[in-house]
């Protein structure tokens, strides 16, 4: 069973993101990047169900500039197998990235598609819910728990209320939440390993894909600062405080 | 052309998250219409027709639809939408399940998270865990927007929606409901709380978060956690309060034991009032305090319980 795990080049999330002065958006230039927290995770489910036996291959697929490269390479000294990098610089909406991964999906194959459930730069949380519409295959979405069974997995979700499992026939989408599981650090030796691995080149219309967003941003501005309040002495006048306030 | 909302409820309620949402859609096209898709949802479907500003709530009432879902609520939103200019759904864990769903199939993009409608076309989200406020512009395309329920008003009741039943879509039968294990509570539920208190790692045990809910109890609070709490095993997940959790804007905001990571002020930062009690006073935490309160949290707990009794 072939998993294709699509990552995303992101700004480190170490990093304090700063506008851009003419609020066009964030800058970007000279910024530690790093893969998405999320989809770290999902090549880690991948690679874990590749030790298991119930994966033959891993396939990490990225869409972004030159630089996704190393992104792939993370993936690839993870224990990805192999990488396809669809080039493109600028912005890109999750539509668009639906409709490229559901090319490549058809090309490629995969029983499953692991993908982060957002990434940390425009936090739209959306690309997996596109994809498994586009190619009308079920999802299982924020997933904490996934499990391969006869033809299909069980996928325990992180709802509102707690806990959810739902069964996906496969084919089948699956977004990863924060406690699916711990990523591991690749070793030296693995990531000597991963240099080697092979990593396919190809641009956005070797797909028939437009990438134009159909989204105007208008502007990007930095959120009101709150500012640091007062310091109270003990419990019995933090409660005066808040009476006084009417907050309590 | 009217705005359909997707309405959240547990078939035998409705959530606040609905009426949040029917406010944000009131600003982008009216007349404003709900769909509950649900099984024995008539209860549901009852309370969103008390809505003001709704005009008419739309039932679908089938099994197929009594866990909401993702595949066919999408393909049940799908048979309804050529009738609508948008199409929202708070951003609730099925309403950000089912909704790029239906974008996709619409070929339009998604807006998520809104905060603000600045016009019907014009929309603010937060981007990078709310480190930037993004202004983006859908023209020319059927609008899908989810809506953060912190950022809108409740649409009050009073109102008298006609209640229409509808057919259900067909089921694309891709998957199944296999079982829940949702945590009960007496407290209020964090997104809708006035007021909430969170603990994080200072707890250090899952029985110390007593401590929280006796105080929590006093002031009639929902519990919330930091993602440390959680990954420890404090708390079950669906208290986290943060970026990946839930994002909260109480009225008051009681951190305790919280350092102050990015990723827990994102999901805190815009309540109303913030207190933070830390033994750390170099803890992040403070700078968005309205109220720091340094001290160890087990001499300051049971001290805050007594000064409420008082």
């Amino acid at each position: 069973m072939k998993v294709l795990v699509p990552v995303k080049r992101v700004i480190d999330f170490n990093v304090a993101v700063r506008v851009k002065a003419d609020r066009s958006g964030v800058e970007l230039a000279n910024v530690k990047m790093a893969i998405n927290p999320f989809d770290e995770i999902a090549v880690e489910e991948a690679v874990r169900l590749k030790e298991r036996g119930a994966a033959s291959e891993v396939v990490a697929v990225s869409i972004g500039p030159a630089g996704a490269q190393e992104t792939l390479r993370t993936a690839l000294a993870m224990g990805a197998d192999r990488g396809i990098l669809v080039k493109h610089d600028g912005p890109i909406e999750p539509l668009a990235v639906a409709k490229i991964l559901k090319a490549i999906a058809l090309e490629e194959q995969p029983r499953l598609i692991i993908l982060g459930k957002q990434a940390i730069d425009d936090d739209c949380n959306q690309v997996g819910q596109m994809l498994a519409a586009l190619l009308n295959w079920p999802q299982g979405t924020f997933a904490a728990k996934l499990e391969l069974r006869d033809g299909e997995t069980a996928v325990t979700r992180e709802v509102d209320g707690g806990l959810q499992t739902v069964a996906l026939t496969l084919p089948a989408i699956v977004t990863t939440d924060l406690r699916l599981n711990q990523p591991r650090y690749a070793s030296l030796p693995n990531i000597m390993k991963a240099r080697k691995k092979p990593i396919a080149e190809k641009s956005v219309a070797d797909y028939d894909v437009d990438p134009t967003p159909r989204l105007k941003v208008i502007e990007v501005r930095e959120p009101e600062k709150r500012r640091a309040g007062a310091r109270v002495a003990n419990a019995a006048e933090l409660v005066e405080r808040l009476r006084e306030r009417g907050v309590i | 052309m009217a705005a359909l909302v997707l309405a959240e409820h547990d078939n035998a309620s409705l959530n606040e998250a609905t009426a949040k949402a029917v406010t944000a859609a009131l600003q982008m096209s009216t007349p404003v219409h709900v769909l509950v898709a649900g099984a024995d949802c008539a209860k549901a479907a009852a309370e969103a027709a008390k809505l003001q500003g709704v005009e008419t709530v739309l039932v679908a009432d089938d099994p197929r639809y009594a866990h909401l879902l993702p595949e066919p609520v999408a393909e049940l939103i799908l048979s309804r939408a050529s009738s609508y200019e948008a199409i929202v759904a708070p951003a609730t864990a099925n309403g950000k399940n089912i909704l790029p769903r239906v974008a996709a199939r619409l070929d339009v993009p998604q807006i998520s998270e809104i905060i603000a409608v600045q016009s019907p076309d014009v929309f603010k989200r937060p981007i990078y865990a709310g480190n930037a406020i993004e202004t983006v512009e859908a023209k020319g395309f059927k609008k899908v927007v989810t809506v953060r329920v912190s950022a809108f008003a409740a649409a009050p009741s009073g109102g008298n929606a006609a209640i229409e039943t509808i057919a259900p879509a067909a089921d694309p039968n891709l998957s199944r409901f296999v079982g829940e294990n949702l945590t009960r509570s007496e407290r209020p539920e964090l997104t809708g709380a006035k007021i909430v208190i969170s603990g994080g790692r200072g707890l250090q045990s899952k029985e110390n978060f007593a401590l929280i809910e006796r105080i929590a109890d006093r002031l009639g609070a929902a519990v919330g956690a930091s993602r440390a709490a959680v990954d420890a095993g404090f708390v079950p997940n669906d208290r986290q309060v943060g970026q990946t959790g839930k994002v909260v804007a109480p009225e008051l905001y009681i951190a305790v034991g919280i350092s102050g990571a990015i990723q827990h002020l994102a999901g805190m930062k815009d309540s109303k009032v913030i207190v933070a009690i830390n033994k750390d006073e170099g803890a992040a935490i403070f700078s968005v305090a309205d109220y720091g309160l340094v001290a160890d949290l087990f001499e300051a707990l049971p001290e805050l319980e007594k000064a409420l009794g008082r």
